[in-house]
């Protein structure tokens, strides 16, 4: 065990540090789930990231990446989250077919989609909810049904987030007849196939983060399938350990969120009672505790191990964490909370957060995983 | 930057794991309070003869010259099975404190032979297992006085935990007993090792509620098969999943001795406390009213949680280190290891 940082990371460290300071737009971009000016306005960014080799650190070169392990990939995110870079509207591209792809892609693929996906040429949604399969996916209902060598995709997804604005979507589908976990297959389409109809759904507040998609007798090429025919469900569970336990959120994004925490509770401390510093404190003792876990994580992943149902309690963490220091934030800021003018950065940010136990699979799934596959408890 | 044991220190800690689970069983326990004994000089034997009391002493000194990251196992492993020997507390506390005295009285040679040395630290009101000690360490505010047991009067102090064997002290200073003038790391490695036997405790409060949630049954299923049931001991393992690395970590760190370090111990020691106390109180739950009896053993774990969650500082105090860390040193994503502090 050492928790000191080679010459060479901290290196590789100055390097992004220097790169982020040259580049970073100084103003925030438009959000990008209101305009395709905001979403064209971050696909510029990813572009430009993807000109200094940074849009996806991890992946081999040839695919557009710098081949680096995940510790250097979780110094390049802290020193991305340090400089206040722009979301990345590609995360689900980048963060979760990407590395599911890099396992059950076939060359052709990798090299057809990862470089575009690194560069934001396309930018990804993922199709999977349907208005019936929620929490339970296995009960997803759309069909691929096999054409020669096409497909034709038919069925309602829903809750595809930022499809709206984006090029592809990597979807669950069933061999029509078939049931549950078996005859699904993962399958890649473009949102501007003909037969695909795509309705943006508002968020509570008014912003387009989600959307339906329609689809009418989508004809795609049966190379277009992730993995093998009828094994999508374990194509999926690849992605969703992904999802939840490292990639997706990393802990950067909380330090940040805590250290703007603590800004602004020293602004308003002498006005406010001695309970909310304990609730700050607990606040960044659960970032660092997030942090230090996936440093144990990627310590293991990085000597050849795998992430199991523990990724379960990662997901539960990171999303009451948010819930943590954005309603700490809004009860700091008192009757300016509810405000939704441009000064009050929190509400968004706590809107989101909302959000989180929710989505990637809900809090309560992960507690039913946790149980059952770590401890061994038995099934209901 | 590699935050993962290394396969020797795997090994050691399986090692002296499995002596332990195997040796200190509830039904051992039970038995030792049936005879009335605090500790199983058997047991005490074989920990010597493992050379864990001098795991952190230098090899000059006779000890094996590791670091508290080779140790934070063994005392997860203490806590897990709820050992009643003060092991912890003298390889990592008492014991290293010996080997940096200037003049240790021979009393190192005979605590790495056997012999057990009680620690009075201030941090703590009582001085545990002081009767079947032959020498005491004792604070008179930052000076330590090493005090022979025959010179000192023990007053008991009942503990709710029956392998606590706590006393207060009575005895007088003097410049002859009077060894050395600052305690150096020592509370924050006892906070450091109570946190680490809290994990375990915590973990072992949730394996034992499992086994019974498997295992009892009530409307014709096992409760565990309840998603309320299932979903106390989920939340009490997330809780432990996000305090064992800060445990680690702080391991890892104590020897910088920099706020940054201190305040990875204060995090360790409240996040630890925090799980064990959900996880044991958790399992009174899951057992229903056999959860409060003194027939199932739950209560062991529970009360030495209790015990270590007050010890070596509670969590208000933690906190104070917390505060002074966020308040006066660089937080965020570039701010997590204290070796890039200072
Ligand atoms: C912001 C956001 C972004 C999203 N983005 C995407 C996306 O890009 N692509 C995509 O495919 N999907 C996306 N989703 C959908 C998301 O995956 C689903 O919302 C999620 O799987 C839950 O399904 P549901 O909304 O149908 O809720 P339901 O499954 O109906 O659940 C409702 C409530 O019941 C609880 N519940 C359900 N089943 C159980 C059970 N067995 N035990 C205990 N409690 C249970 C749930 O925990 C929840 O609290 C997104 C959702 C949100 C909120």
């Amino acid at each position: 065990m050492n928790l000191t940082y080679t010459p060479e990371q901290r290196a590789f460290r100055a390097e992004v540090r220097a790169w982020m300071e040259a580049n970073v737009p100084p103003a925030p971009l438009p959000s990008f789930d209101l305009t395709s000016e905001g979403f064209e306005a971050h696909r510029d960014w990813e572009r430009r990231l993807n000109d200094g080799r940074w849009g996806m650190v991890t992946w081999p070169e040839e695919l557009g990446g710098r081949g680096l392990d995940y510790i250097r990939w979780l110094i390049f995110e802290e020193e991305y989250y340090r400089a206040g870079a722009p979301t990345r509207v590609n995360q689900n591209g980048i963060f979760l077919l990407g590395p599911t792809m890099m396992e059950y892609g076939t060359p052709e693929q990798k090299a057809r989609f990862l470089p575009r996906m690194a560069a934001g040429d396309d930018i990804w949604a993922q199709a999977w909810s349907e208005p019936g399969a929620g929490s339970d996916l296995a009960g997803v209902r759309a069909t691929c049904t096999r054409d020669g060598d096409h497909y034709m995709l038919n069925g309602q997804k829903i809750w595809s987030s930022r499809a709206t604005f984006a090029d592809w979507a990597f979807g669950l589908f069933r061999e029509p007849g078939s049931e549950r976990h078996k005859g699904m297959s993962l399958v890649l389409f473009p949102l501007d196939a003909s037969g695909v109809t795509r309705r943006p759904i508002q968020r509570m507040d008014g912003k387009l983060v989600f959307a339906e998609i329609f689809l009418d007798n989508v004809r795609v090429p049966a190379a277009d399938r992730l993995g093998e025919e009828g094994q999508g469900w374990a194509v999926c569970m690849a992605t969703a350990g992904f999802e939840r336990g490292l990639l997706l959120r990393s802990p950067a994004r909380y330090q940040v969120g805590v250290s703007r925490l603590i800004a602004l509770y020293q602004v308003h401390k002498h006005r406010l009672p001695a309970s909310m510093g304990e609730r700050v404190a607990q606040c960044w003792m659960d970032a660092e505790a997030y942090a230090l876990a996936i440093y144990a994580m990627v310590s293991k992943l990085d000597r050849g191990g795998k992430i199991g149902p523990e990724s379960s309690t990662t997901k539960i963490f990171w999303s009451e964490l948010d819930i943590a220091i954005t309603s700490a934030a809004m009860d700091i800021l008192g009757q300016d909370a509810e405000l939704t003018g441009e000064e009050n950065d929190w509400l968004d940010d706590y809107v989101f957060a909302l959000a989180g136990p929710i989505y990637a699979g809900s809090n309560e799934i992960q507690r039913n995983i946790i149980a059952e596959r770590m401890l061994g408890l038995p099934k209901a | 930057m590699q935050f993962a044991f290394t396969e020797d220190q795997l090994a050691i800690n399986l090692a002296a794991r499995e002596m332990l689970v195997e040796t200190c069983t509830p039904a051992s326990l039970r038995l030792m309070l049936k005879d009335g004994r605090a500790i199983d000089e058997a047991r005490w034997r074989t920990i010597c003869e493992m050379g864990l009391l001098g795991m952190l002493v230098p090899e000059a000194a006779g000890g094996m010259g590791l670091g508290l990251t080779d140790f934070i196992g063994i005392a997860e492993a203490a806590g897990y099975v709820g050992l009643p020997e003060p092991l912890v507390e003298l390889a990592g506390v008492t014991i290293p404190l010996l080997a940096r005295l200037k003049d240790n009285r021979g009393l190192l040679e005979s605590a790495l032979g056997g012999n057990r040395v009680a620690l009075g630290h201030p941090a703590n009101r009582f001085v545990a297992n002081a009767d079947s000690a032959t020498a005491l360490l004792l604070g008179d505010g930052e000076d330590i006085h090493l005090v022979e047991r025959v010179d000192a009067t023990l007053e008991r102090q009942e503990s709710f935990d029956p392998f606590r064997r706590l006393f207060t002290v009575q005895w007088a200073p003097s410049p002859a007993t009077l060894v050395a003038k600052s305690w150096g790391d020592s509370a924050e490695r006892g906070a450091l090792l109570a946190a680490a036997q809290m994990i375990g405790l915590a973990q072992r409060c949730i394996d034992i509620s499992v086994a019974y949630a498997k295992d009892r049954t009530q409307f014709g299923k096992p409760i565990g098969s309840y998603q309320a049931v299932k979903h106390l001991l989920a939340n009490a393992q997330v809780k432990v999943e996000f305090a064992r690395p800060v445990v680690h970590a702080a391991a890892a760190e104590l020897p910088l001795g920099t706020l940054a370090a201190r305040a990875r111990i204060a995090h360790a020691k409240i996040a630890a406390g925090a799980a064990a106390e959900l996880a044991a109180r958790t399992a009174v739950q899951v057992h229903g009213a056999m959860g409060m009896t003194w027939e199932v053993d739950v209560h062991f774990f529970l009360k030495r949680a209790l015990a270590l969650g007050s010890s070596w500082g509670t969590a208000g105090l933690h906190l104070d280190t917390i505060f002074e860390r966020i308040g006066t040193v660089p937080t965020g994503p570039d701010a997590t290891f204290a070796s890039e502090l200072g």
